[in-house]
């Protein structure tokens, strides 16, 4: 199978085909366009491209999106009120469900928090389980997206290719923590309980798996003439309006921002392992879904490499048996597969935290939304939807 | 032998009964392979349970759930005009059945103007589109019914297009003489010709039928299957799905008589004659919808703009610029 090229190259052969579309005077938006009535196009709360409950007001002309004002908060749970009302193992599992495609990601910042305020070392095997449990979860929150961006863009296939891949690797996951989505499996100190008998085994299987078939998936969409015409220079992005809305992850890193909290300032054991943080310089909808589905191969080679180091020994820290951090205050930010997720906790010496105060980076992420969806095709509008890789229970919380 | 002398009406009524057997029947068997040969391509194994073997009576179960369904009809929507779009839909469907040769004998009607019927009823279910998704009050709908109204207008020429190529190469319009004067199937002879033609028909035809690529007008993750988004039960099945799978076995079958030889064996061996002309067909018509069904699977959705400006800028002129070669083919060779 040909292996796929760095974007550029892959665009080497579609560009100048496709009309530019800067969001302020692209084709769509270009002068002399034939205008009739506009019109207020209500998408959402219920349609399928948003998957969720998202809402977005849109008062297109003709076929072309004049404005676009999402709409959000049709899931506020109110998670940063109820943490104050439980104690901090209880609260693991309510963070869980935040993005519910990455469940073993939000639990990490609030072990990490309370674990900074306690003064807690966790203990290296735990460590690494972490980080794991962390890339893998993070392969399957990217597969996810990888198959929901293709169903949007009507290419089917996709979607039965990655479900059979995350199918490995959450039968790893489900036999580890009892869990499919929301784990909660993190505690301040280390992990619940070790690793079950062949873990090794089957972890290392499922991301071979994935590194094996990577470059056929990559392939299967990414080296479509079609699909090439719906994202090349659709939904651009820039570096600075991406620093301005406060973007973070794979989005961010498709406009050619290097950043990533993992390399950036390593938390757990990140700084030993050997790994790319994959960025593209563009800024449009093929940048950001190249992005994502390269992270893919990256995380699968964290795992190999902490699989290959993982050291014997216990799996939780010295905890006192009731958690109550003592007074102060700690930020705490990880790299959530899908963009920084910060939490700042205030604690004032209770079992429960005082304040909570969660950075999620879809709520940040789909603020750059309106910026974008400007002066685009209504078919585009799903593209770059599909492209602004968000959860809904990320957004409201 | 029997001899049977029938009236002109008897006739008449036996070949509706006919006809309206078919098409569903056919509609169904096209819905099941559409399940079965997608699931595969798919790793996946489609529907296994309905009938025992096979999942066979999948879509005839679809269909009776859909006549258990209630019939909503939007409070804000034109009554009339929203319950008879089925019907605009189907009925031109049906009709493209009468002219399509199954045997040299089994043919409803041979016309002498076969292709010219064919396109021009091809045509009419646009129509039904329309009225479908202007009477929903339904602002996805109604982008859905303009852009099939596009759409189809722009791959009608393609298609056009191949079929007068094909009816220069035979000369003579009607469906039973084309197949006659198929030694070798007009996809392979004339060298090349044929098979543009038959690539340009292949393509206008995916995209009449609105199936991916290029199905923007139903699109599902964007407009809701557009003009049918407020449709339900068997309204529903009438004007999408039974439409659907009704046109794709039709072009199944104007495929396989315009270029695929008919019911004619695929090549010309004496010894091939021994199997029916019906096997040869349903054969071949089955290798179209295997291609229409393959095509939907392997390839993501193209934008409104691009496919218009792949019909007008590319389809249509290759399209004009083979009719002149075949001019000069059926001239000078």
């Amino acid at each position: 199978m040909a292996k796929v090229g760095s974007p550029s190259e892959e665009r080497a052969g579609a560009r100048g085909r496709v009309p530019s579309r800067h969001p302020e005077e692209g084709a769509a938006g270009a002068e002399g366009r034939f205008k009739t009535e506009e019109m207020i196009l209500n998408v959402g709360p219920q349609h399928p491209a948003t998957h969720g409950v998202f809402r977005l007001l849109a008062t297109i002309d003709g076929e072309v999106l004049i404005d676009a004002d999402p709409v959000i908060g049709y899931m506020h749970r109110g998670y940063e009120k109820l943490v104050e009302q439980r104690d901090y193992r209880q609260i693991t599992n309510l963070v869980s469900r935040m993005d519910w495609l990455s469940g073993i990601n939000n639990e990490l910042p609030l072990a990490l928090a309370v674990e900074k305020l306690m003064e807690i070392e966790v203990p290296p095997r735990a460590q690494y389980l972490r980080v794991i449990l962390c890339e893998m979860n993070r392969i399957l929150n990217h597969l996810m997206f990888f198959a929901s961006f293709g169903a949007e863009l009507g290419a089917i296939t996709p979607t039965f290719y990655a479900f059979r891949e995350r199918e490995d690797i959450q039968r790893v996951m489900e036999a580890t923590t009892g869990g499919r989505m929301h784990f909660g499996f993190f505690r301040p100190g280390g992990i619940k309980e070790d690793v079950p008998e062949g873990f090794v085994e089957g972890a290392l299987a499922g991301v071979r798996q994935v590194i094996d078939r990577l470059p056929d998936y990559e392939n299967l969409l990414v080296g479509n003439e079609i699909f090439k015409q719906r994202t090349i220079d659709i939904g651009i992005l820039e570096e600075e309006a991406a620093y301005s809305y406060g973007v973070s992850g794979p989005i961010a890193r498709g406009s050619g921002i290097t950043m990533d909290v993992r390399k950036d300032e390593p938390y757990l054991v990140y700084d030993q392992f050997d790994f790319d943080v994959q960025s593209a310089p563009n800024g449009d909808c093929f940048d950001r879904f190249w992005v994502l589905i390269r992270e893919v191969g990256e995380s699968a080679r964290i795992v190999e490499q902490a699989i290959e180091g993982l050291p014997p020994g216990p799996i939780m820290g010295k905890v006192p048996r009731v958690i109550q951090a003592p007074e102060g205050e700690v930020y705490v930010r990880c790299e959530n597969p899908l963009g920084e997720l910060g939490m700042y906790l205030v604690s004032d010496g209770d079992r429960r935290p005082y304040r909570l105060k969660i950075r999620t980076p879809s709520y940040s992420n789909v603020s750059a939304l309106s910026y974008v969806l400007k002066n685009t095709y209504v078919s585009d509008m799903i593209a770059i939807l599909g492209s602004f890789f968000f959860v809904l229970g990320d957004i409201d919380r | 032998m029997f001899d049977i002398t029938l009236a002109t009406w008897q006739i008449l009524v036996i070949k509706i009964i006919v006809i309206l057997t078919v098409v569903p029947v056919g509609a169904l068997v096209g819905g099941y392979a559409e399940h079965k040969v997608m699931a595969h391509l798919q790793h996946r194994l489609g529907p296994m349970y309905p009938g025992g073997f096979h999942g066979w009576a999948t879509t005839l179960a679809d269909g009776i759930k859909f006549l258990y369904k209630e019939d909503i009809i939007p409070a804000a929507a034109d009554r009339k005009v929203f319950s008879l779009a089925p019907a605009a839909i189907m009925v031109p469907i049906i009709m493209t059945y009468l002219v399509i040769p199954i045997d040299r004998a089994l043919i409803v009607e041979d016309l002498d103007v076969g292709i010219f019927y064919l396109l021009a009823v091809g045509s009419l279910s646009t129509i039904g589109l329309l009225m479908a998704g202007w009477s929903s009050a339904n602002k996805y709908a109604l982008i859905g019914a303009l852009r099939s109204a596009a759409q189809l207008i722009a791959y009608e020429l393609p298609i056009v297009l191949a079929a007068v190529v094909v009816a220069m190469l035979a000369g003579s319009l009607s469906l039973i003489d084309i197949v006659e004067t198929q030694n070798w199937p007009f996809a392979i002879w004339p060298p090349g010709i044929g098979f543009i033609a038959f690539l340009l028909f292949t393509v206008g035809a995916v995209a009449e039928m609105t199936r991916v690529p290029f199905d923007m007008p139903v699109a599902e993750s964007e407009i809701i299957t557009g003009p049918f988004t407020e449709y339900s039960g068997m309204r529903y099945i009438f004007a999408h799905m039974f439409a659907e799978m009704g046109h794709m076995v039709a072009f199944g079958g104007i495929g396989a008589t315009l270029f695929l030889g008919g019911y004619q064996p695929i090549v010309p061996i004496p010894f091939l004659d021994f199997i029916p002309g019906v096997i040869w067909f349903s054969a071949k018509t089955m290798f179209m919808i295997f291609l229409f069904l393959w095509i939907r699977p392997t390839f993501p959705r193209v934008r409104e703009d691009q496919l218009q400006k792949f019909a007008w800028k590319f389809l249509i002129p290759v399209g004009l610029a083979l009719v002149l070669v075949t001019g000069a083919w059926v001239l000078y060779v």
